[in-house]
């Protein structure tokens, strides 16, 4: 017997998606392999590493902890929603450019997309506060020194661009 | 490590919730934030051959209700919401400093404050802020609503009282007298991890700033949190002057913990006497600035 | 087996060039941001599973016993589900894939080796062992049909632990009764003697528990059959698409020429990748050929804790014999190393701390013998480090128990014991794990190590202590030094291609898991091609761009790649002048090449005009002489356009003697022997007096990797080294149970560090440049790992008073050892032994 499937709408970096996906497809598959989103990236599937993370209407969540038809009729930003409107590196992912904060990049779209929701909320944070706010998130490359970094320079560019 | 198929149902109302979940008893399971269903799920140690899920009933259910005497929170606030409310932060600040320490804040952004209750994890925090609080939880289902005292709410690790058929409304937390402090420390291996120890712990001062009464509920070292009552080994004693050294031993008497590969079970009584200690300082020292207040 | 007194060959002189990139200016040696960051950082990479949407999925039924024989396999109940394609098992392969996976790396010490079969063959030896493959429209549904399978089991003894191992009352292969696989002896001068007529001895029993590379992208295939080409193409997240390429085609029995591997980007490595083929590497192509449909296969987590690759258990018990001053007349090593359930990588690790467990010292005579015990565990492969962090942990271990013995300050000793730069280069005397002589090209210990007492403070010390005291804390500081061969051969090559639009094009054979390879490479062509960085892209890890090649693995890649890419890029230059003096009727020795232009030189432009020049692309263009023009560009290479080849038209013919069409050339490096990198690291902990917590204040790392290529590239490698060596010296370890279950398969008990666990690192570096390749690089990619064990060790034993032997260590750990010491049953150091409440330390630091 198929398994049914149910029709779930999504708003994915402010462009609606209809997908019809069975009740246990995880959002992290669905917006990679329904959607076609591959930005999100996924590293463990119980949670803990953060790579899956994007931001459901706004606050950072765990794709892989979410079913895809739970959030039905709600707006999720992916790592491709970070980028900058032209489709170039957003301000968070030039400052990850600018600081090395990536290596292997895998674990980053987590970082990005968890960033730029603190970075909304906090616009001049501390070193203790970046390095807190990447605190739930593995990177198994960088020893997170650079990813740190790539928090204060990306909140100088948010600041920056705000000023012009 | 993909989840089982299930038979997906999305209520409108608790009414309808606690309808479906009465039609599926034993086969129903509600999903709220998902944090620890979802990982179970994916890792195929469970199958529930269907899932109740009550996101949409925000409306009724997503609150943080400050009252004179208690802070109710319902089945859908998120942790970040608890931890975020400011009326509830004000009345019992236990509920903030405690929620800060359940994993991360991406966590604690879909998690709930209920679900981590209801899971009855011996290692979280939530449980053991209830006890502390005499809380009660509010248990629905199709023949009506019942509270349940959190004394009989916790059976053993992941067993509570909460039935087939019955969705957990709300938490409530009763608010401590005044001149009461409160602290939460845990010692966990990484920052987020569940505690190797940890513990709740309230003191109330009498008008001369002298301690009139003290409890602490003990995480990860039993098989549900362990409410010790600390009064007798602190009572009378100048809140910043106290030694909290009997009190620690006194709860390193009560409880039971396990050894696993994190620790070993002395360590966890060690640390018992320990964080005692140190929650004590922190406590007084909060009830004393209540005091002030 | 004994190898004593290797005979070796002749090392050939040394023939350093200067580096060709030195002097002129262009990107080599500046810290560049990474071009593939443009890709990576905006989401748009493309790994494994970013591939073949359309792909049927593969998951696999794994063992859940440690050892047993299986009696059968039913799988009636998956075939009821919906969506399955195939379910496989062993009785279903055929031809080779039915043979047992290579033996990788054969040794004559290996006496005994033995590797799985892609499916189990009636008995499995490890918890997670592939036994029956399916295949399915999506994975949910293949991990459905995977668990109606069943499987009945005969549950066997498992063997699980060094010590079960050694005693052998079970036996993980029945043909294997002592479960040794390997026994191998390296000796320099007469160690026991010397042990035995030293001042001075000492017996230590050190211990490093095992853990793993875990990437956080798990492994994964991806196969297409072309059935009317008769060809394959593969996608895999490894680190040598080269060899897996071979290996297929071996296995499936297709034409090498007909099988291409592609790397995609890949989310890491440290290791775990340079094994190959894993079963899934093979029966995910040969399932593909079979249906006649894309398979793909996508590694999850739990999979990659059971059936991917771990390392680092070894139990080392030593011998020691020192004089008053602290100088080691001999060391006598013996260990086990545990390589779990099969030997298909060989003896490379346990070979490896042998041999780098000597360091930067010269010791008066050393023996080391090992053995390589099977166990029913997952297979044991490099992972970062490979064997260089025990053999680490073990001399510096040694280090700090024979100053703590003579009183002696940790740095002197080590000093005392150092190899001096005058003399390099220094034959160790033992072979290392490329077959070839342990020879120290270059470097200058004494000058690292006073580098790094300087960076971290060493001298200043005791009144941080000091302070800390008087506040009741209390913190140690921590040394040790690391020397690491790096840039193992055989060899790697490079090809570059000057478009005809002056881009320049490089590809080889080697991978990149995050190294940033796309940009040091680039760099390299950029500086020898004279031509801007962004003109230049690079291919890694794919077949159809570069066909031969090793893999990247022990920090070879700037090394061996780099080199290539130089060699290429020179060629290509020199082939660029020699066309360009012909068209520009000069001599080459005048001509010089910037900015992607050929000019000749001393050509003086007060006069405003431009001297004679040619670009690099119309170069390239007159390199292909064509009889039809493709594009307008082109029609300067056809026959009657006058320029023709690189003789004006008329002499010789279009394509000289000698050379060959396009700008474009093949470089090779193969280096004589390894090429050895050093440095120190220091650290200062903090022990939390009640909780026994453990925190690094301050990390300290001085480095010498020779020439730098991209500075910003060798700090990231560090840095994230030195959080994987934290990691394993204070958060992670793989532990099975008696039983051969893996009890922490999962992010929540396997304690990666976040970036609350993971101190700010201080660097400073020297540089010896390496004379065994022209560029003069070393390999950087282990140094942040190699000292982790040691130097924190070295620092919690400081603020403890009281002998750390085994890593990692935790809080609990920490808290019991402070039990037993107070028990008297740990006994204290001799400096703390020596100390009042409050004082300094007798003697250290100096």
């Amino acid at each position: 017997m198929s398994e049914p499937t149910h029709e779930v709408k999504l708003t994915v970096n402010g462009v609606p998606h209809s997908v019809s996906v069975p009740a246990r497809r995880l959002l992290s598959d669905c917006l990679r392999h329904d959607v076609g989103l591959t930005g999100t990236h996924v590293g463990c599937e119980h949670g803990v590493c953060g790579a899956c993370t994007v931001l459901l209407d706004g606050e950072p969540v765990r794709s892989c902890l979410l079913f895809a038809v739970t959030v039905d009729g709600q707006s999720v930003t992916t790592m491709e929603g970070c980028r900058s409107a032209e489709g170039g590196l957003g301000p968070v992912q030039r400052a990850f450019m600018e600081c090395h904060g990536l290596q292997c990049g895998f674990c980053t779209p987590g970082f990005v997309t968890t960033i730029t929701a603190f970075l909304r909320d906090n616009s001049d944070p501390t070193e203790e506060e970046a390095r807190e706010a990447i605190g739930g998130n593995l990177c198994r490359c960088t020893g997170y020194q650079n990813i740190v970094a790539s928090v204060l320079r990306a909140a100088e560019i948010l600041r920056e661009g705000a000023v012009e | 490590m993909k989840p089982p198929a299930f038979v997906y149902h999305r209520p409108g109302s608790v009414a309808e919730a606690v309808e479906t979940l009465a039609e599926l008893g034993a086969d129903g399971k509600v999903l709220a934030g998902g944090q620890s269903l979802v990982p179970v799920l994916n890792m195929r140690l469970a199958a529930p051959a269907a899932l109740v899920d009550i996101n949409r009933l925000g409306a009724e259910l997503a609150f943080v209700e400050t009252t004179a005497d208690r802070v109710r929170v319902g089945a859908l606030a998120r942790h970040a919401q608890t931890e975020r409310d400011e009326a509830a932060f004000a009345a019992l600040p236990l509920l903030r400093q405690a929620t800060r320490h359940v994993a991360h804040q991406t966590i604690r952004n879909r998690g709930t404050t209920v679900g981590s209750i209801v899971h009855a994890d011996p290692a979280a925090e939530l449980p053991a802020v209830l006890m502390l609080c005499d809380g009660t939880m509010e248990l629905a289902s199709a023949g009506g609503t019942r509270s349940v005292l959190v004394a009989d709410f916790f059976l053993g690790p992941l067993e509570s009282s909460l039935s087939y058929g019955e969705l957990a409304l709300a938490a409530t937390f009763s608010l401590p007298p005044p001149r009461t402090g409160s602290a939460w420390v845990e010692v966990s291996r990484r920052a987020g991890d569940y505690a190797l120890c940890g513990l709740g712990l309230t003191v109330s001062l009498d008008e001369d700033g002298r301690i009139s009464r003290a409890r602490a509920a003990y995480i990860s070292v039993g098989p549900t949190p362990v409410l010790v009552d600390l009064t007798d080994a602190v009572a009378g004693q100048a809140h910043d002057a106290a030694d909290w050294s009997a009190a620690g031993a006194l709860a390193a008497g009560k409880v039971d913990p396990d050894e696993d590969i994190h620790a070993t079970a002395d360590y966890r009584r060690h640390l018992v006497g320990v964080l005692t200690s140190r929650a004590g300082r922190a406590a007084s020292a909060h009830a004393a600035k209540a005091a002030d207040r | 087996m004994t190898i004593d007194a290797p005979v070796r060959p002749q090392a050939p002189p040394a023939t350093p060039e200067a580096p060709a990139t030195s002097g002129r200016p262009g990107p080599f040696g500046k810290a560049i941001p990474r071009r593939e960051d443009l890709r990576l950082a905006a989401g748009d990479g493309r790994y494994l599973d970013d591939l073949g949407h359309e792909a049927l999925a593969a998951a696999f039924l794994r063992s859940p016993h440690a050892h047993a024989r299986i009696i059968d396999i039913d799988i009636t109940d998956a075939l009821g589900v919906d969506g399955l394609v195939a379910i496989y098992t062993y009785e279903d392969l055929d031809g080779r894939v039915a043979e047992p996976l290579p033996l990788l790396i054969p040794h004559p010490a290996l006496h005994a080796p033995r590797t799985n079969y892609p499916l189990a063959n009636g008995v499995v030896n490890h918890v997670g062992e592939a036994v029956a493959m399916v295949v399915a429209t999506d994975r949910y549904i293949a991990e459905d049909a995977v668990e109606r399978i069943r499987v009945q089991w005969e549950p066997l003894p498992a063997v699980v632990g060094l010590p079960a191992a050694f005693a052998a009352e079970h036996a993980v292969h029945p043909d294997v009764p002592d479960n040794v696989a390997a026994h191998m002896v390296q000796s320099v001068g007469e160690a026991h003697a010397a042990i035995d007529a030293a001042p001075y001895t000492m017996e230590l029993a050190l211990h490093v528990e095992r853990s793993a590379s875990m990437p956080l992208e798990g492994k994964g295939v991806y196969a297409r059959w072309d059935a009317d080409d008769r060809s394959l193409r593969m996608y895999s997240s490894t680190q040598t698409s080269t060899s897996v390429r071979f290996a297929i085609a071996a296995k499936l029995g297709i034409p090498v020429d007909r099988v291409e591997v592609v790397t995609p980007d890949v989310g890491g490595g440290f290791g775990v990748k340079i094994m190959h083929p894993w079963p899934e590497e093979v029966l995910v192509p040969w399932a593909a050929i079979r249906l006649g449909r894309e398979v793909k296969w996508v590694e999850d987590r739990r999979e990659h804790f059971i059936s991917s690759a771990h390392e680092r258990a070894q139990e080392h018990t030593v011998r020691v014999g020192f004089d008053a001053d602290g100088r080691i007349l001999g060391l006598d090593v013996r260990f086990l190393h545990d390589n779990g359930a099969y030997t298909p990588y060989g003896i490379i690790v346990p070979i490896i701390s042998s041999t780098q467990l000597l360091g930067p010292y010269k010791l008066g005579s050393y023996r080391v013998e090992f053995h390589s015990l099977y166990t029913n565990t997952v297979l044991v492969t490099p992972y970062r480090g490979a064997g260089r962090a025990h053999g680490c942990f073990v001399m510096e271990r040694v280090m700090d128990a024979i100053a703590d013995h003579r009183g002696l300050d940790r740095a002197v000793v080590r000093e005392r014991n150092m190899i001096q730069p005058d003399e390099m280069p220094y034959d160790q005397g033992l072979i290392f794990q490329d077959g070839r002589p342990l020879i120290y090209d270059t470097g200058d210990f004494p000058a690292s190590l006073h580098k790094a007492l300087a960076l971290v403070d060493w001298s200043g010390f005791a009144a941080v202590r000091d302070a800390a005291r008087a506040e009741g804390r209390s913190v140690g500081i921590g040394l040790a030094t690391y020397v690491e061969g790096t840039g193992v051969g055989p060899y790697e090559g490079a090809h570059v291609r000057v478009e005809t639009s002056g881009d320049v094009v490089v590809a080889t054979g080697l991978t990149t898991q995050g190294q940033g390879h796309e940009t040091v490479f680039a760099q390299i062509a950029a500086q020898e091609l004279g031509v801007p960085i962004e003109r230049v892209t690079v291919t890694t890890g794919d077949t159809r761009r570069f066909k031969y090649g090793v893999g990247t693995f022990a920090s070879r890649s700037a090394v061996m790649s780099g080199n290539a890419v130089a060699a290429a890029a020179r060629k290509v230059r020199a082939k660029a002048l020699r066309l360009a003096a012909a068209a520009l009727a000069a001599d080459e020795s005048e001509l010089e090449l910037a900015d992607g232009e050929i000019v000749v030189r001393g050509f003086s432009s007060s006069d405003g005009l431009p001297g004679p020049r040619i670009a690099l692309a119309t170069v390239a263009v007159l390199a292909n002489p064509l009889r039809y023009a493709f594009d307008e560009e082109a029609q300067r290479a056809t026959q009657f356009s006058g320029q023709m080849g690189a003789t004006p038209a008329g002499d010789g013919p279009p394509v000289a003697e000698g050379e060959e069409p396009g700008l474009e050339a093949t470089g090779w490096y193969s280096p004589i022997r390894s090429t050895f990198a050093n440095g120190v690291h220091a650290c200062v902990v903090e022990t939390d007096p009640e909780t026994a917590e453990i925190k690094v204040l301050r990390y300290c790392v001085v480095h010498d990797c020779g020439t730098i290529i991209n500075p910003m590239i060798v700090e990231g490698q560090v840095h994230g080294g030195v959080a994987q060596g934290v990691g394993g010296a204070l958060y992670e370890r793989i532990v099975y149970d008696e039983s051969g279950q893996l009890v922490n398969a999962s992010f929540m008990d396997f304690l990666m560090p976040y970036a609350s666990e993971v101190p700010r690192v201080e660097t400073d570096h020297l540089t010896s440049p390496s004379p065994l390749n022209p560029l003069g690089v070393k390999g950087v990619g282990e140094a942040g790992i190699i000292p982790g064990h040691a130097v924190i060790a070295s620092a919690v034993e400081d603020a403890e008073g009281f002998r750390i032997d085994r890593m990692p260590i935790s809080p609990s750990e920490l808290w019991e050892l402070r039990r037993r010491h107070a028990a008297g049953e740990v006994p204290s150091l001799r400096r703390a032994s020596s100390l009042q409440p409050g004082s300094s330390l007798r003697e250290e630091p100096a």
